[in-house]
């Protein structure tokens, strides 16, 4: 057994207005060196498969046909066996 | 001509829709629900506004992939009418139909207000009568945010499909108009042959007077309009 554990953040490209909105809520603690916030989802799936590189396969396949929106998403994922 | 509204798991305009459909327009209409295939010789098929799925994962994701949105983008591919308004816009952009995706409101804000668009395709089924007006019709939706990268964007400006774009009621493009933050102030668009069109703002709430605006009528006019002269 495997687990996947996916995380999906809005691309650079693309406005974050959860991001912008955490910002500022830094910002009145006092944490005035932040910056460049960005809120993404995080995802597991426990995937059965033989090896690393079939289970890797489905689960880029996953999440480019449904976990994440290629329009407006990036997404990196690391695979572990449980 | 006759009318088929899909009803997933949370639609909510599926009654309103229905509703204009029959009541106002007095066209023929079904129900399609959406774990069927069948389109039930629907000419025009709408895709209604709701939170199908409760908005899991992204608007309209796990919708997009039910049985009835199968047979909806092979009925679209071979020329059928599609109207996907809200949520259902939402649904035709994961499923590919239309370019682009919504995301969430620049104000993080559910809106629901009263907007004035600005018909800049009206050649399309849906925008024949409308002329260069602006039509007064209401948004209701927390992820309305148009978004394409600048190669969609400038094919989609080309091609004059944005159907839409969000106003004042004097038909100024403004940022204070748009209110959701969408791309180019984009309230709609459709796909390259015209007959699947994507829109944020309801027209099935704004069909009769009682109701604030009559405005949205005219995209029905529209839809029969065309089917009209088609037959």
């Amino acid at each position: 057994m495997w687990k996947a554990k996916i995380q999906v953040t809005l691309k650079k490209s693309v406005l974050d207005p959860q991001g912008v909105a955490v910002e500022k809520a830094l910002k009145t603690l006092n944490y005035s060196n932040v910056g460049d916030v960005r809120v993404g989802k995080y995802l597991e799936v426990s995937v059965e498969g033989k090896d690393r590189e079939e289970v890797e396969g489905q689960v880029r396949d996953m999440c480019d046909r449904l976990l994440t929106n290629p329009v407006i998403e990036d997404y990196t994922f690391e695979v572990t066996e449980v | 001509m006759k009318f088929g509204v899909v009803v997933f798991p949370g639609s909510n305009c599926d009654l309103d829709a229905y509703h204009t459909v029959k009541d106002v327009m007095n066209q023929q209409v079904e129900y399609l629900w959406y774990k069927e295939k069948d389109l039930k010789g629907a000419d025009c098929v709408i895709l209604p506004g709701g939170f199908t799925y409760g908005d899991y994962l992204r608007p309209g994701a796990i919708a997009s992939l039910s049985p009835v949105v199968e047979s909806i983008i092979k009925f679209a591919r071979e020329g059928g009418l599609v109207l996907g308004i809200c949520n259902g816009f939402q649904v035709l952009t994961e499923a590919n139909l239309l370019p682009g995706a919504l995301y969430l409101n620049l104000s993080l804000q559910f809106r629901c207000v009263f907007t004035h668009l600005l018909v800049e395709n009206s050649q399309t089924p849906y925008t024949k009568l409308a002329g260069k007006k602006v039509l007064k019709i209401p948004v209701a939706h927390g992820d309305g945010n148009y978004y394409a990268d600048p190669e969609t964007l400038k094919r989609l400006e080309k091609e004059n499909r944005i159907v839409f774009r969000y106003c004042t009621p004097e038909g100024e493009i403004t940022r204070e108009s748009n209110p959701n933050g969408s791309l180019a102030n984009i309230a709609g668009i459709c796909n390259e042959e015209g007959n699947v069109l994507g829109m944020m703002p309801h027209p099935e709430r704004a069909g009769e007077e009682i109701l604030g605006s009559s405005d949205g009528k005219i995209i029905f006019d529209s839809i029969l309009e065309f089917w009209g002269e088609k037959r």
